[in-house]
């Protein structure tokens, strides 16, 4: 247990002091829920609000669990530094653990700072089957996601060179904040490319939190079943082609 | 009893090139072994290879009787580790690295004392990256003893260091010897193997061409005598009163070679009467000089000035 506790400390403190971090994470979030609802230029049906503060949610949990510890993890296995915990007791499931403890730190923080922005700015979350039921379907659909975009990140940062990794994931975070349904709504895109990105997890997360916050109703099997497939299908992938050095 | 490291017919491949060519070395507690050679001889595969990072495509490989992949968890307490280059979380100052690699240990060293031991307390907080070379690998030293390992496989420790802190790490392979640990070095500094270790192992093209004390390798092979005076002298007369051939090696720097050691009191006794005044005597080989000479004699080529005789070379240490 004291490998896993100390190791869960550095993580979250190193995590907490990466300045590029603390802007993709938190900086970007906060900035995109405060322009979006009171610049009205999404072409979102009824008050903006209602709509950017889930869609931000899902952009958060993608930059905090895939663009933020894939390309640290990047960089960790390029100056060696994860080859050389191969060389202790560490083990590797613990080392996991310890980061998926530090992007849950991270991801409870953006909690706390984008729903009280959000609701300064006029949003009122519609709650689905009451607050407690409303709460647990949030969180569940946070937790889907933040496994699916972790082992999205740590895919590349397993496979690709740190500062091509580095790359693929500020690519990846672009391309799936355009087609993840966070700002712009899936509707809106061409029907062929709507069809693509509702396969991916970004759709399915901001789908997911769209539904239950934004119109209070339930959320739709399709977001829990691209969601979950994501969430097993790709830590695997993984877990099954990462190179430690 | 067996041996703390065992290394048998080692062979390890990266696709066609075949980086070790059945290797084989074993090593002893309480002894430091250096695996001496140039770039890409083998030395870093088959230190990988004890430590369990790469999978032997043929051969066996143990360390404490066990096998580095198979065994690997039951290893990793024992081992203690430094790799070739970086390994450190570039952030974090040597104080927190090491409390942090402290946690993973049931009996740990204590992190503020190995600080000390490796003049690392002056920076304990300085994040790695401004740390300069040398100390970065003393805080990577200080990483690999932090567990209390009695196996270490040390890949160029010294690379990088300054005089003062190389002392530092000597000091401190020392201190491990004494304590029984076995200790695995590589390098490809001579001066370095030879006051360190009590075995060296000259490797080249990952295979073993030499195997022993540095005292042995060195003095392996024709007696020679080097001089140096303070002002020139007429070699052909010293030749002729010695019957040994005599070089010049570099201005007043003289070279004997002979089949057995010319008698010091008569190259003396002559250069006294010369009124040449000897400034510099040494007898034997050294270590470098049996390793260009190794090396050179595997490129085709001796490097040496004198090409000496084989000595006790070993292509391929039988196994025991």
């Amino acid at each position: 247990m004291r490998p896993l506790l100390a190791q869960a400390r550095v993580e979250t403190a190193m995590t907490l002091r990466r300045g590029e971090t603390l802007l993709v994470t938190i900086g970007i979030p906060v900035a995109f829920v405060v322009f979006f609802s009171t610049v009205h230029v999404l072409p979102t049906a009824g008050r903006p609000v209602d709509f950017v503060v889930p869609g931000v949610l899902a952009l958060a949990v993608m930059s905090t669990a895939m663009v933020s510890l894939g390309i640290a993890t990047g960089f960790e296995r390029g100056y060696g530094v994860l080859k050389r915990l191969g060389a202790t007791p560490l083990r590797r499931n613990r080392l996991v653990v310890a980061k998926l403890t530090a992007v849950l730190v991270v991801e409870l923080l953006q909690a706390a700072l984008l729903l009280p922005v959000g609701v300064a700015l006029g949003w009122r979350p519609h709650a689905h089957g009451g607050g407690a039921a409303t709460v647990l379907q949030v969180v569940t659909l946070l937790l889907l996601g933040t496994a699916g975009f972790g082992g999205l990140g740590l895919f590349l940062a397993g496979r690709l060179r740190a500062e091509v990794n580095l790359a693929a994931a500020n690519g990846l975070y672009l391309v799936l904040l355009l087609l993840g349904g966070m700002l712009v709504p899936l509707a809106k895109l061409p029907g062929a490319l709507a069809d693509v990105a509702r396969a991916l997890p970004a759709a399915a997360l901001s789908g997911g939190l769209h539904a239950v916050l934004g119109n209070g109703g339930p959320v739709p099997g399709e977001s829990w079943a691209v969601l979950a497939g994501w969430a097993v299908a790709v830590p695997a992938l993984a877990a099954l082609t990462f190179r430690w050095e | 009893m067996a041996p703390a490291v065992d290394c048998r017919e080692l062979v390890v491949r990266y696709g066609s090139l075949t980086a070790v060519d059945r290797l084989s070395l074993s090593a002893d507690d309480g002894e430091v072994v250096a695996l001496v050679g140039p770039n890409g001889a083998g030395k870093t595969s088959t230190v990988e290879s004890l430590e369990g990072y790469r999978r032997p495509d043929s051969g066996t490989v143990r360390v404490r009787g066990l096998d580095p992949v198979a065994d690997h968890r039951a290893l990793v307490a024992h081992v203690g580790v430094m790799l070739q280059r970086g390994g450190v979380y570039p952030s974090l100052g040597p104080r927190r690295v090491l409390q942090l690699f402290a946690a993973y240990y049931p009996d740990p060293e204590d992190p503020v004392a190995l600080l000390e031991r490796v003049a690392l307390t002056s920076v304990a907080t300085t994040p790695w990256r401004h740390l300069s070379g040398g100390e970065q690998q003393r805080l990577s030293l200080a990483l690999a003893l932090v567990g209390r390992p009695d196996v270490l496989f040390l890949d160029e420790p010294t690379a990088g260091v300054d005089p003062e802190g190389r002392g530092a790490i000597r000091a401190v392979i020392r201190e491990l010897r004494s304590r029984g640990a076995c200790v695995v070095i590589t390098t490809h500094e001579l001066a370095e193997a030879e006051q360190l270790a009590d075995r060296v192992v000259i490797v080249r093209a990952g295979r073993v061409l030499a195997d022993g004390s540095p005292a042995s390798l060195a003095g392996g092979g024709a007696a020679v005598l080097r001089f140096a005076t303070a002002r020139p002298i007429d070699t052909a007369a010293l030749s002729a009163a010695l019957e040994a051939p005599v070089h010049e090696e570099q201005p007043r720097h003289y070279r004997i070679d002979a089949p057995t050691p010319p008698s010091v009191t008569e190259l003396t006794t002559w250069l006294s009467s010369q009124q040449a005044e000897l400034t510099e005597l040494r007898t034997g080989r050294s270590l470098e000089e049996t390793y260009l000479a190794l090396v050179g004699e595997a490129d085709g080529s001796p490097a040496a000035p004198a090409r000496p005789e084989p000595g006790r070379r070993r292509h391929r240490r039988p196994p025991r």
